[in-house]
């Protein structure tokens, strides 16, 4: 259901303030959402004020620094840094990308940052992941074949085959996307699989090695799984690798047409 | 801790949109504005089989200033619902997907909704 408020135990109370070191030229200030599941109070903002000469370029090496040097309670997932791993996916500035990605300089004012949106939060900026790796599971992310491979080498495909599947295989399952489509905010329950996983569902749909299309078209023809994709687009706005999952969505519901007629 | 005790992060009021996911919101909800003008409509019709005096209160209410308002917003709804209905329909068959195409066309879909309202008052107001 569409909800615009957050429920009573949600809303963000005002936190904590962190003053920059004295002589600090550059001054930043980071409002950042802490949850500590075992204080029993509500989510807060708190505010670190950061000197932009004595920290890396990116909101990352602001989270890091601060977990570093102020608070080391300050709960985040990272690993990578380099926009390959998928685990700092979170909301900055009003948008959902990768804090390692994310170059400070590229934001005015306050830098806001908040888990990832309509998500358990489990601590600060961890929020909790399982519903959507469980819909991941449920499309079998796999390669799905009944015919036995050729003896002496792989399957083989062309470069044309190979190329179908270029705007999909690059996904790091961060979520950011569908953690920004207010479809898949308001038909929770899981029973739309949103951007994320439905790319993925693209992705195998459009393998040529794979010999279950059928089978996959017949899981996602549901008003729930597939159809509550309403072309909203948040998903390749937000995307922080540049793909597209609002087209892979498309080509699924395209697939699902032409085998009609 | 059960994961049901845990708080819901921030999603709708601490996200800001870009135009074309705004443009996206406005179809749904000139889609509930036309089913409310529909419902309008049927009472301005309706209200024929009651007589004239039923008919004029009608009228009457409709061609109001606030009834030209409503009015103005429902030929608005009706015009936006139907550019932004083709813009659907070109992504149904595989077109506009890319972010600068759509949002061109979501920029020409604002302006043929504009022209064709105003145009339609023009027409309806200078008869």
């Amino acid at each position: 259901m569409v909800e615009f408020a957050l429920p009573a135990n949600s809303k963000v109370l005002p936190g904590k303030s962190h003053k920059a070191p004295a002589g600090a030229k550059r001054v930043r200030t980071f409002k950042i959402y802490r949850y500590d599941p075992d204080s029993g109070s509500n989510p807060s903002l708190d505010s670190f004020d950061i000197d932009l000469d004595d920290c890396g370029p990116m909101v990352l090496d602001a989270l890091l620094k601060i977990k570093d040097e102020i608070d080391s309670t300050l709960t985040l997932r990272r690993s990578c840094r380099e926009g390959i791993c998928g685990s700092c996916a979170m909301n900055i500035d009003g948008t959902n990308t990768l804090a390692c990605l994310k170059p400070i300089a590229d934001i005015k004012g306050d830098v806001r940052i908040y888990p990832l949106p309509h998500m358990p939060v489990v601590k600060d900026l961890v929020p909790d992941l399982s519903v959507p790796y469980a819909q991941l599971a449920s499309i079998k992310p796999w390669a799905q074949s009944q015919t036995p491979p050729p003896p002496d080498r792989e399957r083989l495909q062309s470069p044309e085959e190979r190329a179908k599947l270029d705007g999909l295989w690059e996904c790091i399952l961060c979520f950011c996307c569908s953690t920004s489509c207010p479809s898949y905010w308001w038909n929770g329950d899981a029973r739309y699989l949103g951007p994320a996983i439905l790319l993925q569902a693209a992705r195998w749909i459009h393998d040529t090695r794979d010999e279950f299309t059928g089978e996959r078209l017949d899981d996602l023809e549901d008003p729930f799984r597939l159809y509550r994709c309403h072309t909203i687009m948040n998903c390749t706005a937000t995307c922080p690798k540049g793909l597209n999952p609002a087209k892979a969505i498309g080509s699924i519901k395209e697939k699902l047409a032409e085998r009609r007629f | 801790m059960t994961p049901s005790n845990r708080p819901l992060s921030p999603h709708l009021l601490n996200y800001k949109f870009p135009l074309i996911v705004l443009l996206s919101g406005t179809h749904r909800a000139t889609g509930v504005a036309l089913s409310i003008g529909t419902l309008l409509l049927t009472y301005w019709l309706g209200s024929a089989v009651y007589g004239p005096a039923a008919f004029d209160r009608a009228s009457g209410l409709l061609g109001s200033p606030i009834g030209y308002l409503v009015l103005f917003g429902f030929s608005f709804s009706l015009f936006y619902h139907l550019f932004n209905g083709i813009r659907h329909l070109l992504w149904d068959v595989g077109w506009g997907f890319e972010l600068p195409v759509a949002r061109k066309s979501g920029m020409v879909m604002v302006v043929c909704t504009l022209v064709c309202t105003l145009v339609t008052w023009a027409v309806a107001l200078s008869h």
